[in-house]
């Protein structure tokens, strides 16, 4: 880029190699977790007590795994997470969409006092209402029901904000304009002129929120009550909660449960981080 | 309204419409944002308001409230338990945001360096763990961080060596694993947000600074760490924030609720405890209450910290 300046010669750098060298150590701690997560989660309990370490995959995959499903139902605390997590990323891209386009595009009386009330809610932290939010799930008979998780999440200020700012900028005002005039209602603008358009914002909020749901924990733990039925969390959680803990079992099950997360990140990467640093900061 | 439509210029014919483009508009504005507002109401602004209300009643999970003045909030300011949550949370906040802005900013610097190979490798790597749930980054961590002698991480220590350090009972111990924990998680996610704030800096910034002849040392100091003001305030806001509500990397480092000890007790996990374990409701919403003040004032304080950093620019 600066070749106008060469600050260096070709060949071996010394700064650049150590450079390289911390970028390294860097990447290894953390991808180490993961990997000591598949290590523990394939060997016996008594290799986790061993010195040192074993720091080597072992044998016992298929049998760790036999002794999760013997303590949870993994495969019902899977399905839960991932209709819970669909289900609230496609409520959130439908509903922040709608009312950042509202906000974006629409001119009613009072648009900025709630746009300002909106931008105020960010700002309030979930866990002050908690026992007041959970003693409305237990009166709507939502307790132990995937409702309890889904309803409340299906759209956040977050979202709105987010899609407003994405909205304002990737469609000018006069498209906008001449639909209006060629006789398109509102929600026929929306579904046929925005939604096209920020189509690379939904990929973006929708990693974010499904992300968010898949790990969220606070919440599906207070109103999960009974083991009958788990998100992944809430299931890798009672694993560990057993008095004597088998921890080649736990980190199978937490190997597992991390699994599905990674794969999709993998999937999305470029997407998701490029979507993060264009977006989080406006 | 007929001046409304005369304003807009709309043919005669549709003046006397009763159902205009404007309503439609005005319709449609609030249809659209009211799903919003009406969750809102019911999950956050309600319960909020009615942790305000609880906190003054005796309630513990059955049958009707009891006014109770101001003795929940009594009970909370003089338990002592309360107050080292409070010294806790705020030291578990320093130990782990401090350390992660002191690496993630040269980390970006690093990893936005134009010669840099491997790029999306990198940022990908250090990426990762925020995509780890906090509860198997508690449990991991909670093995790699074991009691005994034969933990990972006192192995480690071993063989630089040092001593085995209890790291479950010991007041630093606890401190230094959680901190850890949050570290980890979130230091490569600070890392991505400082790299979008290094790429919002015009490069001519630098090609100048380089044909005048600064070094870049000098460059670091003079062009990038002064533009990056503003997002190490939105990560110090945002961490601060986070930090007040840490609960479940002590909960699961303990594996259950009961076991936590008092080294690990923070604000969230104290306030979860006296609700669903204690069914004292009354002091669990006193506690969400003097929460919520002390996250306003460190928002405010936040705020005009940052504003006065604007005004500098």
């Amino acid at each position: 880029m600066q070749q106008t300046v060469p600050t260096h010669k070709k060949g071996f750098s010394l700064s650049r190699f150590m450079i390289y060298v911390s970028l390294w150590i860097g990447a290894l701690i953390s991808l180490f977790p993961f990997y000591w997560m598949f290590v523990i989660g394939t060997n016996t309990a008594d290799k986790v007590n061993e010195t040192p370490p074993a720091l080597l995959p072992g044998s016992e995959m298929v049998r760790n795994f036999m002794k999760v499903m013997e303590q949870v139902d993994f495969f019902s605390a899977l399905a839960n997470t991932f209709i819970t997590a669909s289900v609230t990323t496609i409520g959130v891209l439908f509903l922040c969409s709608l009312a950042g386009f509202a906000f974006a595009k629409l001119n009613f009386p009072g648009k900025n006092i709630w746009f300002g009330l909106l931008l105020v809610t960010m700002m309030v932290p979930t866990q002050l209402g908690l026992i007041p939010s959970y003693m409305i799930i237990t009166e709507l008979g939502w307790l132990n029901d995937l409702k309890a998780l889904i309803v409340p999440g299906l759209v956040n200020a977050f979202g709105v904000f987010w899609m407003r700012q994405y909205i304002s900028d990737a469609i000018p005002d006069d498209v906008f304009d001449s639909a209006k005039i060629d006789g398109c209602s509102h929600f026929r603008i929306y579904w046929n002129i925005v939604v096209p358009t920020i189509l690379p914002a939904f990929s973006t909020l929708g990693i974010i929120t499904f992300m968010f749901m898949w790990n969220d924990f606070l919440w599906p733990v207070t109103v999960l009550t009974d083991n009958s039925i788990q998100t992944l969390q809430v299931a890798i959680r009672s694993l560990n909660d057993v008095r004597f803990t088998d921890y080649g079992m736990v980190l199978s099950g937490t190997f597992w449960a991390t699994v599905p997360l990674v794969i999709v990140f993998l999937l999305f990467n470029k997407w998701f981080i490029s979507g993060l640093t264009q977006g989080s900061i406006k | 309204m007929y001046r409304e439509g005369a304003e807009q210029g709309l043919s005669p014919g549709l003046k006397r419409k009763w159902w205009t483009e404007r309503k439609k508009e005005i319709f449609s504005g609030y249809l659209y944002i009211s799903p919003f507002f009406i969750l809102f109401a019911i999950f956050g602004l309600f319960p909020m308001l009615f942790s305000f209300y609880l906190a003054f009643q005796k309630w513990n999970g059955l049958g009707t409230f009891k006014y109770a003045g101001l003795s929940n909030l009594r009970f909370v300011l003089e338990d002592p338990l309360f107050w080292k949550s409070i010294y806790n949370t705020i030291l578990f906040g320093i130990l782990g945001t401090l350390p992660q802005i002191i690496v993630a900013i040269p980390l970006a610097i690093l990893l936005n360096a134009a010669w840099l190979k491997l790029k999306g490798f990198f940022r990908m790597a250090i990426f990762m763990p925020y995509v780890t749930s906090v509860a198997a980054v508690a449990i991991v961590f909670s093995v790699i961080f074991s009691e005994q002698s034969s933990g990972i991480m006192n192995v480690v220590l071993s063989y630089i060596g040092l001593e085995p350090v209890s790291w479950k009972t010991t007041e630093w111990g606890v401190k230094v694993a959680i901190s850890t924990m949050v570290f980890w998680r979130w230091v490569g996610y600070n890392t991505i947000i400082f790299l979008a704030g290094l790429q919002r800096i015009p490069p001519d910034l630098y090609e100048a600074a380089t044909i005048d002849g600064a070094r870049p040392i000098q460059q670091l100091w003079h062009i990038t760490l002064p533009l990056l003001k503003p997002v190490i305030v939105f990560v110090t806001f945002l961490s601060t924030i986070g930090a007040w509500q840490l609960f479940v990397e002590p909960l699961i480092f303990y594996h259950r609720i009961s076991g936590v000890r008092e080294e690990a007790m923070t604000v969230v996990l104290y306030l979860w405890k006296e609700a669903f374990v204690n069914s004292a409701y009354g002091t669990a919403s006193a506690t969400a209450v003097l929460l919520f003040i002390i996250i306003a004032i460190f928002s405010i304080l936040n705020l005009i910290f940052s504003k006065n950093i604007g005004r500098v620019n």
